[in-house]
């Protein structure tokens, strides 16, 4: 599939999965890939954790947005754009471009918003998605790629919308899920691809989780991201002793074993990945795309960028979009 | 001090770290030893996969302990919490009668508190481990701590209502008088008019029911949250962080073990799941260039992939260098990674006996 036709499926994809997946750096992944293929495209984060900052070796990221990485394209297009979004940050944007300024910090300092949220739950997500959508709608960048809260609380995320519509009938608050909700519901504008490890247990609530987004949220699912696998290797069955006879080599004491014992190992890892991603086609019938388990010390902007490489390979390895 | 020590000798072990490294298979392995070292244990689950679920008899989310049958001397008793009927157990417990407890149930408000007020489900767990502990049954609680974004919530759990309850729009709404518009003054007023016109009045008027049903109740609510905080920072509870060898999960992890410090609370133990295991010398560069130098042969492919685990493995325990001299003296278990996940009772036993070797 043409990566451009890929990233043009929707413009805010939302990227979720169980905490320790690696979603964060799918997320700077997809970014990459498509700026590579000439699109601006806007990084969001919403847990105030520093991942995605880190990934392009900055210390953190702020409310507004700023450029992470430029001209990755050809002849110099393509961005990666990043910011940080929090419900009280954009709870006071919403008042102030609404002329409720004076009102603003009354309810957003000395914890106010902390009681409000209690009394209408779902209220701090709706925040955050309210701006998402702002965004979304704006248009200033070909694509959105939010960075989601951890699978359990993924699902509450995005249904916070359906439950406001019930607590709160009227009023900003009451608008704003109404048109979070539209986004979501539309395909054209929103989807969601979710990631896992090639692993039973993260398996297994990735196929939950996809089942309740798709019934309690009605959200379109994009393709699952399988990430850390190991890259296929030949030779791993090859007796190294023998190997060392046909290269005419004569190996050093314990090198054999422990030549022996990594082969097998990766033998053994490549088995059970490879019966994990079977299993997850057979339980969930949507396109998979593999990304990469990388052996380096930490994960660094290079190979962020070898990432996105990887995304761009296997984007380009997908059948075309079923119609 | 070794980790069997701390399972041996304290009277609570909780298990702390980020979501994926394995913490809840830890805390019933834990629980699970304790039960071999002949003490009568109960493991509290917050969030099991299915199967670990099963094998733990723990399907059901009854909230009160199941006995785990098994060939040690000591018991073993599992249960996965569930926080909205542990909050109207405690509610129940501090209310002067049926009528205000059945009151403060029936409200909206009520329910989005023990439903999804960020924090709760910490809340909850240190509640219900408060509330074993109590009972004298067990000589062992081990609790699953939850996965939460911001590592320490849950010591700081059972202070987050009653700080809920000191909060201005609370003692509003509480000042004495039957309609709040009357009570109370021109300020708190506007205040209100300003939170319905964002939300809605009907979401203001479920607010004033559920503390006007409260009311009376702070206090007890207020002097167990204290005494569950006396229990957590005393010598008898053990703070055990569970880790991967990722630099990402050991951030977080130190960044706990700085928390839990400023707390006065040490870590007793740390152990880290899903290592990879060592291959040959550890010289991943000297590896490297020798797989260079064969390359294209499948001694060249072998020697890349024996660079491979060797700098993993490195790279590994690089990360934990900061992180074990963080915790020391605590003992630092390193647990490989797992043929597979753990569906029963072996799969436990396996772990424990790597934990505990």
């Amino acid at each position: 599939m043409d990566p451009l036709a890929f990233f043009a499926t929707s413009r805010l994809v939302i990227v979720a999965g169980k905490g320790g997946v690696g979603k964060t750096t799918v997320t700077a992944a997809l970014a990459v890939a498509a700026a590579k293929s000439g699109l601006r495209v806007l990084m969001v984060e919403v847990e105030g954790k520093s991942g995605l900052a880190h990934l392009f070796g900055r210390p953190s990221l702020g409310y507004d947005e700023t450029s992470v990485l430029e001209g990755a394209g050809a002849s110099g297009s393509g961005e990666v754009l990043a910011r940080a979004i929090t419900p009280a940050a954009a709870l006071l944007e919403y008042l102030v471009d609404h002329g409720m300024r004076r009102i603003s910090n009354r309810l957003v300092r000395g914890g106010a918003l902390d009681v409000v949220a209690t009394a209408a739950p779902g209220i701090e997500d709706i925040l955050v998605l309210g701006k998402v959508k702002q965004l979304e709608r704006g248009g200033a960048v070909d694509l959105i790629l939010l960075d989601a809260p951890a699978a359990g609380h993924a699902i509450t995320f995005l249904e916070s919308a359906r439950g406001l519509l019930d607590a709160v009938t009227v009023g900003p608050i009451n608008t704003q899920a109404r048109d979070v909700m539209e986004m979501l519901t539309d395909e054209e504008r929103c989807s969601v691809v979710l990631v896992t490890l090639p692993e039973e247990t993260p398996v297994n609530e990735l196929v939950d989780t996809a089942y309740s987004l798709e019934d309690r949220v009605g959200v379109k699912l994009g393709p699952v991201i399988v990430n850390g696998l190991y890259p296929p290797r030949t030779g791993m069955d090859v007796d190294p002793v023998v190997a060392a006879e046909v290269a005419g080599v004569v190996l050093m004491q314990g090198e054999a074993e422990a030549l022996r014992g990594a082969a097998e190992f990766r033998a053994a890892r490549v088995a059970l990945q490879d019966d994990q991603v079977a299993r997850l086609s057979q339980r969930l019938p949507l396109p998979q795309l593999h990304l990469p388990f990388l052996f380096t010390t930490d994960l660094s902007t290079n190979d962020v960028h070898a990432l996105g490489d990887a995304a761009l390979d296997a984007i380009a390895g997908l059948g075309p979009v079923p119609t | 001090m070794t980790l069997e020590s701390v399972v041996a000798e304290s009277s609570i072990v909780l298990c702390c770290g980020t979501g994926g490294v394995g913490k809840t298979t830890t805390a019933a392995a834990v629980a699970l030893h304790g039960a071999r070292l002949g003490r009568r244990c109960v493991v509290v689950t917050i969030d099991p996969a299915k199967r670990l679920a099963d094998a733990l008899g723990v399907e059901g989310l009854t909230n009160s302990p199941s006995q785990i049958d098994g060939d040690w001397p000591g018991e073993l008793w599992a249960l996965m919490l569930d926080t909205k009927t542990t909050f109207d157990e405690l509610v129940a417990r501090n209310a002067a009668d049926t009528g205000q407890a059945q009151r403060i149930y029936g409200n909206r408000f009520y329910r989005n508190i023990s439903d999804r007020l960020s924090g709760t489900q910490e809340y909850m767990a240190m509640e219900k481990l408060y509330e074993l502990h109590e009972q004298s049954r067990f000589d062992l609680v081990v609790v699953d701590t939850p996965p939460t974004r911001n590592a320490l919530d849950f010591l700081d759990a059972p202070r987050r209502l009653t700080r809920f309850l000191d909060h201005r729009l609370y003692r509003l709404l509480m000042t004495p008088g039957r309609a709040y518009v009357k009570a109370v003054n021109v300020a708190a007023q506007a205040f209100l008019r300003t939170v319905s016109r964002v939300v809605g009045g009907d979401v203001i008027e479920d607010a004033i029911a559920f503390f006007q049903a409260f009311e009376g109740m702070e206090v007890g609510f207020r002097q167990r949250a204290e005494r569950v905080l006396e229990l957590l920072s005393s010598p008898e509870t053990a703070f055990v962080l569970v880790a991967s060898p990722r630099g990402d999960t050991v951030g977080e992890a130190t960044y706990f073990a700085d928390r839990l410090a400023e707390g006065g609370i040490s870590v007793a133990a740390l152990i880290v799941n899903r290592m990879h295991p060592r291959f040959g010398s550890g010289l991943a560069e000297a590896t490297r260039e020798r797989a260079r130098t064969l390359a294209g042969t499948d001694l060249g492919e072998l020697f890349a992939n024996l660079a491979d685990f060797e700098l993993v493995a490195a790279s590994e325990e690089d990360h934990l260098k900061g992180l074990t001299a963080r915790v020391d003296p605590a003992p630092v278990v390193r647990v490989p990674f797992l043929e597979s996940d753990v569906h029963d009772l072996e799969g436990l036993d396996a772990i424990a006996a790597h934990l505990f070797r």
